[in-house]
C-alpha cells in the first residue's frame, strides 16, 4: 500500500513536471500577449524530433561518447527550438499583434497544422522510437518501484523550472519580461523594447516544451509527429487551472493536473465499483477544469480582476 | 482592396454584372451537380454540411462574438440521435423527420445545458470551457460502449426516407441539404435582422453596454446557444443518415477548429463568407487530392496567410446576400 501510494505519487510529479514545462510556454505567452498559443503543443514535438536528429548526427557522424552526446544534443536542440518559435512569432504572429484577439490564435491553429503535417511529410507520420536519455536503473522504496528516468526527468525539469524563477523575477530580462506583460502601453511609454520582451517570452517558452517533448519522449521511448496535440492540450488546461498568465500558477496547476490523473486513474473504478473505468480519466481533468473556471474564472493562482474592471480588447 | 471596396468603387453597372456574375455561377453549379460522378456529389454533400455548421455555429461566433470551441458536441448530439433511433443498436426504426425534431430538440437542451453554466465566463474562459464540453461528449461517447458502440462506433443505420420518397443516393442528400442550407441560411439571416440579433450584435459589441440598455444578456445569450445548436444537431443528424455509420472519430476538437476556421477565413457574421470559407477549406483538400500530405501543409501556410492578409475575412460583414442580391435587382 504504502509502495504503491510512493510510486504514484513519484509517477504523478514525473508526469507532472513535463506538463508544467510545456504549461509555462502558454501561460508566458498569454501573459505577455493575451493569446492562446495553439502551436505550441508542436514545440514539444519539434523538441523530441531535433533531439533525435541532433543525436544521430552527433553519435553517427561525430562518434561522439554517450552521455555527452545525450547532453549536447539535449541543449542544442532546446535552443534551436527556441530560435524556430522567435521566428514563427515573426512571420505568423506579429503582423496581427494590433489585430483582433482570434487573429494570433487562429494563425496559431495554422502553425500548428503546418509544423504537424510538416513533420509527417518529412519524417513520416508513423511513431518513431526515441533512445532513452538516461540509463534506466530501478530503484525500490519502500516496497515501491522508481527509476532512475524519473529522477533524471525531475531533476532536469527542477533545473529548468529554477533557472526560470530566476530568470524572470532576478534578472533585468525578467523584469522588462513582466513590465511588458504588467501593461504593454506603460512599458512602451517607458522606453522598454517591448519587441525583444515578446521575442524572449517566444524563445524561452519553447525551448521549455522543447525540454518537456524530450523527456516525454524519452519516458515513453516513443515520439509522433501528432504527440503533441495531447498534451499540448493537457498542458493547456494545467495552466488554466493554476491562472493562465501566472508562473506558479502553470507549475502548480500542472502537478494538480498530473494528480488527479494518476488518482483518477488508480481510485475511480475503485470508487465507483467499476462503472466508471479509467478512461473516463480525462472527463474528469475536464470536469475539474470547468469546476475551477466557473468558481474562480481567473483560475487557483491567477489575479483576481473583476471582469467588468477589464477593458476588453474585441474579439472579433 | 477587397471585394466588396472593389464593388463599391466600380460603376454600379458592373457591380451588378459581379452579382449577376454570382448568381450565375451559383445556379449553374447547383444545376450541373446532379450529372457529376457520385465522388464530386459526396465532396459538395460534406460541403454543404460544413456550410450548415458554419451558419450554426456563426450565430455565437459571428452575431454574438462569443468564441464556442466545442461546437462539433451539438454536431455529435445529432449523429448520435440518428444512430441510435434508427438503427439495429437499440432496435428502434422512427422515420427520418421525427428524428429530425428529436436531433433539433435534443440540440437546443444541450446548447442550453452547456449556456448556462458557461454564461458567467468571457472570451478566453468561455472558448476554453467549451473545448471542455466538446472533449467531455467526446470521450463519453467513445467510452459508453453499451449505448454508442464505443470507438466502433454504430454502423447500418436505416436509409432515410422522408413521406415514402427514400433519400440514400448522394443526389437525393445533396437536394435535402440544399433545402435544409438555404432554409438555416434564411432564419440565421433574419434572426441577425430581428430584435434578438440586435440584442446579438449589442452583446457582441459591449456587453456591460448591452445589460446598460436592457437587454437580457443571459436570455439572449442562451438563445444564441439554442440556435446554434440547433441547427449543429441537425447538420450531425443529416450526417448521420448520409453516411449510415457513426463514429466519435468525426467529432474531434480539430473539427470544431476547423468550422472556426471556415467562418474567420471566410468573413465572420457573414453567410457569403462561411460559403467561401468552406469552399476554401472543404474543397482545397478534395481539388489537391493527388498532393496528399502536402495539401494539408498548403492549407495550413494558406490559413496563416489569409489570417495575416485579410484578418476580418475574405468577404467583408457588411457585404451580406442581401446587398448580392439588392444589386441584382438594381438597388
Amino acid at each position: 500500500m504504502l509502495g504503491n501510494l510512493i510510486q504514484q505519487t513519484v509517477n504523478a510529479l514525473t508526469i507532472g513536471s513535463i506538463y508544467a514545462l510545456i504549461a509555462l510556454g502558454y501561460t508566458m505567452v498569454y501573459g505577455v500577449l493575451r493569446m492562446i498559443n495553439f502551436a505550441h503543443g508542436e514545440m514539444f514535438m519539434l523538441g523530441a524530433y531535433v533531439a533525435f536528429l541532433v543525436l544521430s548526427m552527433l553519435v553517427g557522424d561525430v562518434g561522439m561518447a554517450g552521455a555527452i552526446a545525450l547532453t549536447v544534443a539535449f541543449v542544442v536542440a532546446v535552443f534551436l527550438v527556441g530560435f524556430i518559435g522567435v521566428g514563427i512569432e515573426r512571420v505568423a504572429y506579429k503582423p496581427l499583434r494590433n489585430s483582433t484577439r482570434l487573429a494570433p490564435m487562429l494563425s496559431s491553429l495554422g502553425v500548428s497544422l503546418s509544423l504537424v503535417t510538416g513533420m509527417q511529410i518529412l519524417a513520416g507520420p508513423q511513431p518513431v522510437a526515441f533512445p532513452s536519455f538516461f540509463p534506466v536503473v530501478r530503484y525500490e522504496v519502500l516496497g515501491g518501484t522508481i527509476t532512475s528516468m524519473q529522477i533524471g526527468i525531475l531533476v532536469a525539469a527542477f533545473v529548468l523550472m529554477l533557472s526560470l524563477h530566476f530568470l524572470v523575477n532576478r534578472s533585468r530580462i525578467g523584469i522588462i519580461v513582466r513590465a511588458v506583460s504588467e501593461s504593454r502601453p506603460t512599458a512602451q511609454l517607458l522606453g522598454i523594447n517591448v519587441n525583444g520582451a515578446i521575442s524572449m517570452v517566444f524563445f524561452v517558452g519553447p525551448l521549455l516544451g522543447a525540454a518537456g517533448g524530450i523527456l516525454y519522449a524519452s519516458y515513453y521511448g516513443i515520439m509522433s509527429p501528432t504527440m503533441g496535440a495531447v498534451i499540448g492540450l493537457k498542458a493547456f488546461t494545467a495552466a488554466i487551472l493554476g491562472g493562465i498568465g501566472s508562473i506558479p500558477g502553470a507549475m502548480l496547476g500542472a502537478f494538480i493536473l498530473a494528480f488527479v490523473e494518476v488518482g483518477g486513474t488508480a481510485l475511480l473504478p475503485v470508487i465507483t465499483h467499476g462503472v466508471l473505468g479509467t478512461e473516463y480519466r480525462d472527463v474528469l481533468t475536464f470536469a475539474i477544469l470547468i469546476l475551477v473556471l466557473l468558481v474562480r474564472p481567473a483560475g487557483i493562482l491567477g489575479e483576481a480582476v473583476s471582469e467588468e474592471s477589464i477593458v476588453y480588447k474585441r474579439e472579433f | 482592396m477587397s471585394v466588396a471596396e472593389s464593388l463599391a468603387a466600380a460603376r454600379p453597372r458592373s457591380s451588378r454584372a459581379v452579382a449577376f456574375l454570382v448568381f450565375a455561377i451559383a445556379i449553374a453549379l447547383i444545376a450541373a451537380t446532379p450529372f457529376l460522378p457520385n465522388y464530386y456529389i459526396r465532396v459538395i454533400d460534406s460541403l454543404l454540411i460544413y456550410i450548415l455548421l458554419g451558419i450554426g455555429l456563426n450565430i455565437v461566433i459571428g452575431y454574438t462574438g462569443l468564441l464556442d470551441l466545442g461546437f462539433v458536441a451539438f454536431y455529435a448530439v445529432g449523429a448520435y440521435s440518428y444512430a441510435l433511433l434508427a438503427s439495429p443498436q437499440l432496435d428502434l426504426h422512427l422515420p427520418f423527420l421525427l428524428i429530425l425534431l428529436v436531433a433539433a430538440c435534443l440540440g437546443a437542451i444541450t446548447g442550453i445545458l452547456l449556456g448556462i453554466p458557461v454564461l458567467r465566463l468571457r472570451g478566453d474562459y468561455l472558448a476554453i470551457v467549451t473545448l471542455g464540453f466538446g472533449e467531455i461528449v467526446r470521450i463519453i461517447i467513445n467510452n459508453l460502449d453499451w449505448l454508442t458502440g464505443g470507438p466502433k462506433g454504430i454502423a447500418r443505420l436505416d436509409k432515410a426516407s422522408i413521406l415514402g420518397i427514400q433519400i440514400a443516393r448522394p443526389v437525393d442528400f445533396f437536394w435535402l441539404l440544399l433545402v435544409v442550407v438555404l432554409l438555416a441560411g434564411l432564419v440565421a439571416w433574419r434572426l441577425e435582422r430581428s430584435i434578438l440579433g440586435k440584442a446579438w450584435a449589442a452583446i457582441r459589441e459591449d456587453q456591460d453596454a448591452a445589460r446598460g440598455i436592457g437587454i437580457n444578456t443571459t436570455n439572449a445569450k442562451l438563445a444564441a446557444f439554442a440556435t446554434s445548436a440547433t441547427i449543429g444537431s441537425i447538420a450531425g443528424a443529416i450526417f448521420g443518415a448520409s453516411q449510415r455509420f457513426v463514429s466519435p472519430e468525426s467529432f474531434t476538437l480539430q473539427e470544431s477548429v476547423l468550422i472556426v476556421l471556415m467562418i474567420v477565413v471566410g468573413g465572420i457574421g457573414n453567410i457569403l463568407g462561411i460559403v467561401a470559407g468552406a469552399a476554401i477549406l472543404i474543397l482545397l483538400p478534395e481539388v489537391l487530392r493527388e498532393f496528399a500530405e502536402w495539401r494539408i501543409l498548403f492549407l495550413g501556410l494558406l490559413m496563416i496567410f489569409l489570417i495575416i492578409v485579410r484578418p476580418a475575412g475574405i468577404v467583408p460583414r457588411s457585404f451580406g446576400p442581401d446587398k448580392l442580391i439588392g444589386r441584382l435587382f438594381g438597388k
